[in-house]
């Protein structure tokens, strides 16, 4: 009750700033992505931007920065000019960009676990050891004809560990749907259409 | 290593185990590394145990002064690890304690002289003829932190409750092998600050590191007049932050020591008045 008392007069105590900014250096310390994957990471992005418009590869700049709430990746991707409209491919990807927008976070940012007081370190960790996911859900994104990620495309550590959090969450929501339409005997889970549960 | 073992004197006839190398080591500079050495070491020793003390910080020497014992320094490390001395030519001797010896830093070199291997030895060396070998790490994680690390069986990561010290803890930590079982002492805490919510509790430190949790040293002026002295402070019985220091050295020994995070409860007067004064 006092503690609310004093927050409410002065802000958050910065023993709990200390506590937020360790947790978001740490977990990007943690993250520390190879060269390699960072160039595999550009390439690839190069290629889909390439297709829809004519990008200036020498100035390209990929980079993780750490956000108030979040590590984000930032491209910069300069344009020089658009490609002609009977040039532009069909949106392949269509289902797969629109995944993230699920969920309300910024367009490449990698959203992080909420920032409570009580995050666990442990969380941090699980983030961290469950790269590879992410990986995969990346290579999609890079190579539209396939639509099912690989789990051995690419192990590498990841460039979003955030990702990973909500993969986890989509997979967890995707098992227990499973696991109630199970129970209803409904054995066909691709007939029940996305979004509607049996167990809601 | 057989020609360290040959320039000291044969072990006791009743082949004692070898000794405990532990590294103290931090990452970060000046949270109080050389200062946990001597006080740990001090506090072995006076709990009976046989101590030797190697001041790992070539080219910052710093754990002779702290012991007070800068006089007596004839010769370093590297004079023993370049055999130019025998080991027992380079021990200084504590003093107030028969049972802690002290091997100092060369001053004018530098950490990359010091071959790794070498230091290995010396470390295996001593423990042969000591209980508790403490090696005081240089800041880092370079060369020097290496060497210090290398002779090393058990490491003790000192850490302030402050961001960048938990970070490089943090990076230290990952850096040692897991063989030697790291544990934490968050030193200089400030209970008032703590409880005001403006310094990092030692919860918050540990939330992060997940390290076994060795023990807890407040931010207390008697420390540094103790350093200013040249005395450990864990000699003296009647300071509060040598009974910390104290406390550590047992549990080192394997007494079971319970750690409570050091927060003096203010009532709700005292608390009242906190928050009225300190706003900061």
């Amino acid at each position: 009750m006092f503690e609310f008392l004093m927050r409410l007069f002065r802000g958050e105590p910065s023993g709990q700033t200390a506590k937020e900014r360790l947790r978001l250096v740490l977990l990007s310390d943690h993250l520390s992505l190879s060269p390699e994957i960072v160039d595999a990471l550009k390439t690839d992005l190069l290629a889909v931007i390439s297709r829809y418009v004519e990008v200036d590869e020498a100035g390209v700049d990929v980079t993780f920065e750490q956000r108030e709430h979040e590590v984000a990746m930032l491209a910069n991707i300069p344009i020089r000019s658009l490609k002609p409209r009977d040039e532009l491919p069909k949106p392949v990807l269509a289902t797969v960009t629109a995944l993230p927008a699920q969920e309300p976070a910024p367009a490449a940012a990698a959203e992080m676990p909420l920032p409570k007081a009580e995050t666990e370190a442990a969380d941090v960790v699980d983030a961290v050891l469950e790269p590879p996911a992410v990986a995969a859900e990346a290579g999609v994104a890079a190579e539209p004809p396939a639509v099912v990620p690989e789990p051995e495309a690419q192990p590498a550590p990841a460039p979003a560990a955030a990702l990973t959090a909500k993969q986890r969450k989509r997979r967890k929501r995707r098992a227990a749907r499973a696991a109630a339409q199970a129970v209803h005997g409904q054995p066909d889970p691709v007939q029940q259409p996305l979004g509607t549960s049996a167990q809601a | 290593m057989q020609e360290f073992a040959s320039q000291v004197p044969a072990a006791p006839p009743d082949q004692k185990p070898l000794g405990r190398a532990i590294v103290v080591t931090s990452g970060k500079g000046g949270v109080g590394k050389t200062t946990t050495t001597a006080n740990v070491g001090a506090a072995l020793a006076a709990a009976g145990a046989r101590v030797a003390l190697i001041d790992a910080d070539v080219g910052l020497r710093n754990l002779d002064l702290v012991l007070g014992l800068e006089s007596r320094v004839r010769y370093h490390l590297l004079d023993v690890l370049e055999e130019r001395v025998t080991l027992d030519d380079a021990l200084v001797r504590d003093k107030r304690s028969e049972h802690l010896v002290l091997l100092a830093a060369a001053q004018a070199r530098e950490k990359e002289d010091v071959d790794t291997e070498r230091m290995t030895e010396l470390v295996r060396a001593l423990r042969e003829r000591f209980d508790y070998v403490l090696i005081d790490s240089p800041a880092g994680i370079e060369q020097g932190f290496r060497n210090a690390a290398a002779g090393a069986t058990e490491a003790i990561i000192v850490c302030m409750p402050e961001v960048s010290s938990v970070r490089d803890a943090d990076r230290v930590v990952g850096l040692l092998p897991q063989t030697m079982r790291p544990q934490l002492i968050v030193n200089r805490v400030r209970p008032a600050m703590v409880r005001k919510g403006k310094m990092l509790s030692v919860e918050d430190v540990n939330a992060i590191l997940r390290l076994p949790l060795l023990g807890v040293v407040l931010d207390e002026p008697a420390l540094i007049v103790a350093a200013n002295r040249g005395e450990p402070v864990s000699l003296d019985a009647g300071s509060a932050t040598g009974s910390a220091y104290r406390d550590i050295a047992r549990r080192i020994a394997g007494e079971n020591v319970p750690v409570a995070e050091p927060a003096p409860e203010g009532g709700m007067f005292a608390r009242i008045g906190a928050f009225f004064r300190g706003r900061r």
